[in-house]
This record gives structure tokens, sequence and C-alpha cells, in this order.
């Protein structure tokens, strides 16, 4: 039998490739029992949708607060100004 | 439909896009200065390529789609220029979660979380933030191709220049580690599980 440990590990991989047969019974039978690696599982899908969710600017929203420092955006205008010319 | 004439300005472009494409940098590179470099390089080759803006897609959208390619550009030549340390060596926090028998020891958390409104908190995000930017560089870099790109496995291993049995051990700890990160820092204050 599998440990939690090693579930853990191929639950992970799931979201990454096609596991074989004989895992995924192993990983599902495991996942009816133990209810520590059910949350790990949802966890697991619960982050990679958070980090999915884009604000209007299309940048991810975990990120919101983040601006581009007056000293990095004057220094970018000048670089294109002087690319332009 | 609009046409290249009626591109705004590149004066224009950094203080309408320079803030989106940044936080877009930032969040996949999680280094500030290399994150400026970045999108100063995107809007420079914007200018170049100004004439081929269909404008069949805004602006916004054709200057994220160059920043893109930068970054991944930029991701692959750090792989190749570093020597790739052992993966074993990268730190793991399975032994700090697993007994030696291979146990959990406490368990991971109950997250009862909407993904949109936990969002919607400031404290979070920055709680996020700090734990993505906690993540070795390697594990960071496959995460985030992985994550936020969706990349194929296969695709992933060219740009990293590693195995895919590898990526797969580098993609469990980055995820792990950041669970435990999010776990102790957020959720361990049960008034914030359900949100």
């Amino acid at each position: 039998m599998l440990t939690c440990r090693e579930i853990s590990k191929w639950v992970s991989e799931s979201l990454d490739r096609k596991l074989p047969l004989h895992l995924r019974v192993e990983v599902r039978l495991h996942l009816m029992m133990c209810r520590m690696c059910r949350r790990y599982r949802r966890q697991t899908v619960a982050l990679r949708t958070i980090l999915r969710v884009q604000d209007p600017s299309m940048a991810p929203t975990a990120f919101s607060d983040i601006h581009l420092s007056k000293g990095a955006s004057e220094r970018i205008k000048k670089a294109l100004t002087t690319a332009n010319e | 439909m609009s046409t290249s004439q009626q591109l705004s300005s590149p004066e224009q472009w950094v203080d309408e896009h320079g803030d989106a494409l940044y936080r877009f940098a930032l969040s996949r590179l999680q280094n500030p200065s290399a994150a400026e470099d970045v999108v100063q390089e995107t809007f420079l080759a914007a200018l170049k390529a100004r004439k081929q803006f269909s404008g069949r897609s805004p602006e916004r959208t054709w200057l994220i789609g160059i920043l893109k390619h930068k970054i991944v550009d930029l991701v692959r030549k750090e792989s190749r220029e570093r020597p790739a340390e052992e993966i074993d060596d990268l730190p793991s926090d399975a032994d700090l979660l697993f007994d030696p028998a291979g146990r959990w020891r406490t368990g991971p958390l109950e997250w009862q979380v909407h993904p949109e409104k936990i969002l919607e908190r400031k404290e979070f995000r920055a709680v996020l933030q700090r734990c993505l930017s906690n993540l070795p560089k390697r594990l960071r870099d496959a995460f985030f191709l992985r994550e936020m790109e969706d990349q194929s496995s296969e695709e992933i291993c060219k740009v990293l220049a590693i195995t895919p049995t590898n990526l797969w051990v580098v993609l469990y700890r980055a995820r792990t580690r950041l669970q435990n990160c999010l776990n102790k820092n957020w959720f361990s204050d049960p008034d914030r599980r359900g949100e």
C-alpha cells in the first residue's frame, strides 16, 4: 500500500500528466479513505485556480497591488524616445 | 477596427500598459529589476514591430503576447547558463509534513475558499506574493510555466532543459511548499478558512 507521502506526489503529478491505470486506481482508492489526502488534492486544484484568475488588466489578480515605479517608468520612456528618433 | 496608425504613442504606452505588463512580468519572474528590464525590452520590441500590429486584437493583448515570449526566452537562457542544481538538493517540505512512516503529521488545513473572493483580500494577496517570491528559482520557473502559462510538461522540459521525471518532482515540491506557506501564514487563522 502506498503511504500518504507517496500519494500526495501522485496527486500532484496527476495534474501534469495522465498517470498509468494502476496508479490512478490506487490514488482513487486511497482518496476515498483518506481525508487529509483529499484536502491536499483540493488545495492543489484551488491553488492552480487562484493563480489563473486575471483582472481586467490581463495581469494575475494576485498582483493587482503592484505598480511600475516612477523611476522605471521614466527610464523606459526615455529608452523608447531615444529608439524612436 | 483600429490600424497601426491608431496605436497610441510610445510614451502613452508606458502610462497605459506599464503597470499591467510589470505585474505580469513580476508574477512570473519575482525579481523587480528583471521584470522592469523585460518590460522595457517588450516596449522596444513593440516599437520596432509597430507596423506589424494588425489591430485585430487590443493593444494590451498584443503587448502581453510579446512580453510572454520575452519572459520565456529569459528563463530559457538562464536555465542554460546556470549549472542545474541536483534536483535532490532543492528544498522539499515533505520531511516537515510527513512522519518517517509517510503519514501526514498534522495534515493540510481545510480551505473552503472561493478563488475570486479570496483574491479581493489585500492581505491575502500580499501573503500569496510573499510565498511565491520565497520559492527557489528553479521551483518557481517550473511552477509559473505550468500553473500560470498552462504549458505542457514537454514544452516546459525544453525551456528548463530537464527531464519530465525531474519536472514532476520540481512541481510537486513547489506546490507542497506553497501550500505549506499559505497554511502557515494565512489559513492557520480559523476565521480565514471559509472565504
